[in-house]
């Protein structure tokens, strides 16, 4: 056990000079846009922390990441590169929007025909990128990519077109939904403890179908090597359909939480970059997803203290994009660096032996 | 409808070329990248980020050519960070890119802040003497600015390159087979150095052709999304410079029909400029289907228009034993 400890650690140590790289180039943009260190920081850290107002809005941005990375975590160990998350929260945000708007039932059973709704919409969505990709022979990322744009386009029709405001269309988004099919908060928070919950239920989900089951297991065989896994009696192409449908399901809970929880109504950049964070966050994991949870924490509260950096300090809020971007290369870079240490200790112990 | 005839009218095709020119060099650029064997996905960032670095320079300094430079220099760092990570780390070629391009494309915003929005310097049109009164030919392609020029130079230029001459030959070797190209001596991961960065650099003279041309000045996300219709139209073209320029031309056909169907389809009038890129990425489909590939491999002409398979050494890291 101690010695699997040491070893974690000495694998992590070299990993660990990626953060004050980043911190490093985060320093040095602060120089270029000439502000002052020290109260970035803290605002940065008062504007996601700094009151049970702010941990709670952290906590709805930690919400659909988290959905976003057990989605990607999924394809990721199939060997996939689901891009299309992004158009996939958009199809569940649409789905989940028409229940709202068209449903008329008790609210309670609203709200869970959204989710549904959503689920079914993502899952769609991801499924006919999966027959693009395993029928058809369109490399994912592009197949996810065209999706996307067709997703986005779509929402931008929806919102100007036939669900536009009463009276004037607006790229402001639709009609605010009725208020009692938003999704319930706590107290005077604008925390929803079903947003976060569905959140750490996909993380804790996941984990345990990855980890602990027999379709986990054939998965990652999947994604390890499709034709040795075909030799060993796993129906590859099945198992490729179930992680696309799988990610777009969890990608469509987040569209509905993003519909139901935090804009309660559909706006044309509903997703406004959730999937592509999460890939960030997921290649920052080592798609690992009981690592991706906290990162994707971590991610939030930049996220969110970036937006009080703009309103305060008058810093572009592409100060905290451009701090991950550096933070997730350089810690590829450092493990990259580190494998190549390793390679070169083997050889010149085989050299000696 | 508007009819057919008068949509493609010379003067027509004449906008399109001029339209189409950055994503020639974009896809040219990264054309030559992927046929020496390395993927660099970060097309969309490093477009946004020279595009915005092409026209800060050239506000700043009132030079066009230092604008071009600087864009270019940009974009081939951006690219050789692919190449060092795959070369000497052996990363995923896909990852590194991927979080470049979300890093280059935040930049852009952040660094470019001043830049938005203001009136800036452009590439002026510059007819050729006696050929721009050729008919039809004559509007069409000496009837514009050097840019233009220039990327119909690069077009029969890497052509030749390519499949002409012995350096062309090894880029490919590189490209192909790696480990028969290191026996016969080709320095391959030197190759796929130069050769990225080159791609890089003319990705970033795309960037800038945007920025100083074809949509000139800079605000945020400006040139969103045509790195990634770039990488599309690599495969589209199947590896191959004259049909990857004949898919840069053909997305610009598309979003000149969008513009013009806007009058015809107010309610679609939001959503035509966005249909373009789902189309061009939709018609991969159809390139891919078997039925259209057996249809290729029967037929010589059909199949050299349809058939183009990526180098066999693709996103793969080469080293020595």
């Amino acid at each position: 056990m101690i010695t699997r400890a040491a070893e974690t650690l000495g694998t992590l140590a070299p990993r660990l000079i990626a953060v004050p790289v980043a911190l490093a180039v985060g320093l040095l943009l602060l120089w270029v846009a000439d502000a002052p260190p020290l109260q970035t920081l803290r605002l940065l850290i008062e504007g996601s922390l700094g009151s049970q107002q702010r941990i709670g809005d952290t906590l709805m941005v930690w919400a659909p990441l988290a959905l976003a990375c057990a989605a990607l975590v999924v394809t990721f160990t199939a060997g996939l590169w689901n891009i299309g998350v992004e158009g996939q929260i958009v199809a569940g945000a649409i789905a989940a929007t028409w229940v709202a708007r068209e449903l008329s039932a008790p609210p309670a059973v609203v709200m869970a025909s959204m989710l549904v709704a959503g689920t079914a919409g993502g899952a769609a969505w991801a499924g006919l990128l999966g027959v693009l990709n395993v029928r058809g022979g369109v490399h994912e990322i592009f197949g996810g990519l065209g999706l996307t744009f067709v997703a986005t386009g779509a929402v931008i029709y929806l919102v100007l077109g036939p669900w536009k405001r009463a009276g004037v269309a607006s790229t402001s988004g639709t009609d605010l939904f009725p208020r009692e099919v938003w999704f319930p908060t706590m107290a005077a928070l604008r925390v929803s403890p079903l947003a976060v919950g569905l959140g750490v239920i996909a993380v804790v989900g996941v984990f345990l179908l990855l980890r602990r089951t027999r379709f986990g297991l054939r998965l990652r065989a999947t994604g390890q090597g499709r034709a040795a896994a075909a030799r060993l009696g796993v129906p590859t192409e099945r198992y490729l359909m179930y992680a696309f449908l799988l990610s777009g399901a969890l990608a469509g809970i987040a569209g509905a939480v993003l519909v139901g929880a935090q804009h309660h109504k559909l706006v044309p950049s509903v997703s406004g970059g959730y999937g592509f964070l999460g890939i960030l966050v997921v290649l920052l994991a080592s798609y690992r997803i009981h690592w991706a949870a906290p990162i994707a924490l971590f991610f939030a509260i930049i996220a969110n203290g970036s937006v009080q950096l703009q309103l305060r300090l008058d810093l572009h809020s592409s100060l905290g994009g451009v701090f991950q971007g550096v933070l997730v290369l350089a810690v590829l870079l450092a493990g990259g660096w580190q494998m190549r240490r390793a390679r070169e200790r083997d050889r010149k112990a085989a050299a000696r032996a | 409808m508007p009819d057919l005839i008068t949509m493609i009218s010379v003067a027509t095709i004449a906008t399109i070329v001029a339209a189409a020119t950055p994503l020639v060099f974009a896809v040219i650029g990264e054309t030559i990248t992927e046929k020496a064997g390395v993927v660099n996905l970060s097309l969309d960032g490093s477009m946004l980020l020279s595009a915005m670095t092409g026209f800060a320079v050239a506000y700043t300094t009132g030079s066009l050519p230092l604008g071009f430079l600087t864009a270019a220099l940009v974009s081939a760092g951006i690219a050789l960070v692919v190449a060092f990570a795959s070369i000497e780390f052996r990363l995923n070629q896909i990852a590194v890119g991927f979080v470049l391009t979300l890093l280059a494309a935040n930049l852009s915003a952040f660094l470019g802040r001043d830049f938005v929005r203001k009136p800036g310097p452009f590439v002026p049109s510059m007819p050729v003497p006696g050929l721009s009164d050729l008919p039809v030919v004559g509007p069409i392609l000496f009837n514009q600015n050097p840019l233009v020029y220039a990327s119909l130079l690069l077009i029969a230029g890497s052509f030749w390159f390519l499949f002409h001459t012995r350096p062309g030959l090894d880029l490919q070797a590189a490209g192909e087979r790696p480990e028969a190209a290191f026996a016969r001596g080709i320095p391959v991961n030197r190759l796929r150095y130069l050769y990225t960065a080159l791609g890089g650099a003319l990705v970033g003279i795309g960037g800038a052709a945007f920025s100083l041309d074809v949509k000139a000045g800079w605000a945020d996300g400006h040139v969103a999304n045509y790195g990634w219709i770039a990488l599309a139209i690599v495969i589209f073209g199947g590896w191959h410079p004259g049909r990857a320029a004949l898919g840069c031309y053909l997305f610009g056909l598309l979003q000149i029909m969008a513009l013009k169907l806007q009058p015809e389809l107010p309610n679609l009038a939001q959503v035509l400029p966005i249909l373009p890129f789902p189309m061009m990425i939709m018609t991969l489909v159809i390139v891919n289907r078997p039925a259209v590939k057996r249809l290729a491999a029967r037929s010589g002409v059909l199949g050299r228009l349809l058939q183009g398979e990526p180098p066999g050494g693709l996103g793969r890291a080469f080293w020595r034993e």
